[in-house]
């Protein structure tokens, strides 16, 4: 019978069944930060357990990291706390493959596993974080785990699942300029709504789909569960395997022939059926801008804040007013309009290089507009940054008026010093407009790295295709 | 983990859809590296006037009179009623911790989040998914009804409104057994060590690189 990408994943991967189709799941790898951690470190020690498998983890600490000069250290000490009690803890179990906030090759969780190769096709992959459905973007089946999962996995190197359903969002077609994987994936939550991917793995396919780099396939499977299904996925092709090749983390000579032999099998076979399907025209996408506090409250650049009183459902009428009362936004305005105090490049949805050059592209040369108080640049990792200043991308940023950071997640959602204060609007790159996510009383409009700029140039939205 | 069997207790309505962890556990309390101590800052951003910090006195900061939770009639609530989509985003498990310290015992929705639902359980917090309906009428009637209760029967599956009616849940065989057991969940999956090593040894036959 043929068989979805998600199918073969999950029968790799069983090791044993309960009566009820509970599977205990092998987990290959495991990705492990600060932030959701010391508990479950805490729990192996009270039940005097040890990690299953140590070469399994890799860890680095991100949420809590400055992105200003790290030469003195936290200044808050309770986020010091937490990033030391991730130091010790990977001392005292022994973790190898640690990248602390002072090594070259730190950064955000779900940068460095892949720039590392420690995600590969085929694997499982988990982490304390729900944005682990990235790594779906080469054929692993990756997702997000709550601390009592996290302590599991480390003392069993297994976890207790039920098979989701699957879902196949196809998107033919080519996106036009100005267009990216950011664009495509908010389009499809606003498409399906914020839970329309609850109990499903979505595979994303399509030729828009081929036709983004590894990068921008991250950015994809990054913001599945934004539309809130805990996996995303796309089928192994040559940009895969080229992707992964010479990394650290990879097999070599002969394992990795042999390797990408079977990565090649990890397709959806020709007739193989899915729950549910979605057919999006990529022809028909325009760059996208968030207006509301969800991230399905989203238009194109060309669009209006909606009008509540044209929504029938009581639920999501009350919903919109509540939004544009947060949001401080008029009902039927144009998202052009809206003007931005601040700008945020980063996060790990954005943050790779292909983001920074794009970015850049549509900087060089241009200032921020006066009404921009602050502009940041939050690099995904030491080595994107490095990549970056040996483009001279930095000098691009720092030209324009923008702050050149160091590397974590930042004001995505602001437990470091980077956030938003109370009635400030932000255009950022990020991945959540929840209330209070990037600061308390903060307004987010989620955008691609290009629209940013665009908006960083313009001091409101602007249609990035005007300026490239 | 504690067990659940059945629970009674007084009702209290969020009346609003996809609430988020965020919301549930603002992120500045997540850099506590202990399991306890979340409850007062149980949806801090709504709950109080001001701006929540670690380490705040939170017996002392203002209340916001107009939050659900803060009106006297829902004093002492340990079911919590609530809209589709509860517990979308981050996979924070300080969300259920935090509503578990609360007092919460029991969530009622439409819908819930994947990662939430599971957290859920692992901490022994139950997460009822009814119909829209159901939900809908039980909003009605805690609304109506100062000091309604409901009561929680998990062997029967069961949500029984006093009067009368019932309504019916379904919950995994194998959840609903850890949760009326309280078992911990790291030993049960440890009795298969034997099937652990015998899958590692296979895959490592297969894909040597990844051991």
């Amino acid at each position: 019978m043929p068989q979805t990408l998600y199918d073969k994943l999950w029968n790799a991967h069983k090791v044993h069944e309960e009566p009820d189709g509970t599977a205990l799941v092998y987990i290959d790898r495991h990705l492990v930060h600060e932030v959701t951690s010391p508990q479950a470190f805490e729990g192996l020690e009270i039940n005097g357990r040890t990690p299953w498998r140590l070469k399994s983890i890799v860890a680095t600490a991100d949420h809590n990291v400055p992105t200003t000069s790290r030469r003195e250290g936290i200044a808050d000490p309770v986020s010091r706390l937490q990033v030391e009690t991730l130091d010790k803890n990977i001392a005292k179990f022994g973790v190898a493959d640690y990248y602390g906030m002072n090594d070259a090759r730190q950064g955000i969780v779900h940068v460095i596993g892949p720039e590392q190769g420690a995600t590969l096709p085929g694997m499982t992959v988990v982490c304390g974080d729900s944005h682990t459905s990235t790594h779906g973007a080469f054929a692993a089946l990756a997702f997000g785990i709550g601390t009592s999962e996290v302590e599991h996995v480390m003392a069993t190197q297994c976890l207790n699942a039920k098979k989701m359903k699957s879902m196949l969002i196809r998107i033919e077609g080519r996106t036009g300029k100005g267009v990216t994987a950011k664009d495509i994936v908010l389009a499809v939550i606003g498409r399906i709504g914020t839970a329309g991917g609850t109990g499903y793995a979505i595979e994303f396919a399509g030729s828009a789909i081929r036709a983004l780099s590894m990068e921008g396939r991250m950015t994809v499977c990054n913001m599945a569960i934004e539309a809130g299904a805990r996996s995303g996925l796309v089928a192994v092709d040559e940009k895969t395997i080229d992707y992964v090749k010479g990394r650290p983390f990879a097999p070599k000579g002969a394992d990795f022939d042999r390797a990408a032999a079977y990565w090649r099998t990890l397709v959806s076979d020709a007739g193989a059926t899915f729950d549910r399907v979605v057919d999006i025209d990529a022809a028909t996408l325009e760059p996208q801008v968030t207006w509301g506090t969800s991230p399905e409250m989203v238009t194109g650049i060309h669009g209006t804040v909606p009008r509540p009183e044209q929504e029938q459902d009581p639920v999501k009428r009350a919903a919109i007013e509540r939004a544009l009362e947060y949001m401080g936004l008029n009902a039927g305005m144009k998202v052009a309009d809206i003007r931005i105090d601040k700008v945020f490049i980063g996060s790990c949805t954005n943050s790779r290089i292909e983001d920074l050059r794009a970015a850049a592209g549509v900087l060089k040369g241009r200032r921020l507009a006066d009404n921009v108080k602050l502009a940041l640049v939050v690099p995904g990792s030491g080595l994107v940054k490095r990549q970056a200043e040996a483009e001279g991308l930095d000098k691009v940023f720092v030209a324009a008026g923008f702050e050149w950071r160091e590397p974590g997640c930042s004001m995505c959602l602001g437990m470091n010093d980077d956030r938003l204060s109370p009635g400030e609007r932000c255009a950022s790159t990020s991945n959540r407009n929840f209330e209070g996510r990037q600061g308390a009383g903060g307004r987010t409009h989620l955008v691609s790295p290009e629209m940013a700029a665009a908006a960083a140039i313009a001091g409101r939205f602007a249609d990035v295709r005007d300026v490239l | 983990m504690d067990a659940f069997r059945q629970h009674t207790g007084l009702v209290a309505p969020l009346d609003r859809a996809n609430v988020d962890t965020d919301a549930i556990i603002p992120k500045q309390f997540l850099k506590s590296i202990k399991r306890s101590g979340f409850g007062p800052n149980l949806f801090d951003e709504w709950r109080y006037l001001d701006q929540g910090e670690p380490g705040m006195d939170n017996s002392r900061r203002p209340l916001n009179p107009n939050f659900v939770l803060n009106q006297e009639r829902y004093r002492g609530a340990s079911i919590l009623l609530a809209r589709k989509n509860f517990g979308c985003g981050s996979s924070r498990e300080h969300a259920p911790w935090a509503l578990q310290q609360f007092g919460f015992k029991a969530i009622i929705a439409p819908s819930f989040a994947d990662i939430f639902f599971n957290n859920c359980y692992k901490n022994g917090l139950l997460p009822i998914a009814l119909g829209e309906m159901e939900v809908d009428h039980l909003f009605n009637v805690t609304a109506a009804n100062p000091g309604f209760q409901l009561h929680v029967d998990l062997e029967r599956q069961v949500v029984d409104i006093p009067g009368g009616e019932s309504y019916r849940f379904d919950i995994e065989g194998f959840r609903k057994q850890c949760l009326v057991n309280g078992w911990d969940e790291i030993g049960l999956t440890l009795r298969h060590v034997d099937k652990i090593r015998a899958y590692e040894a296979a895959r490592a036959a297969k894909e040597p690189w990844l051991f």
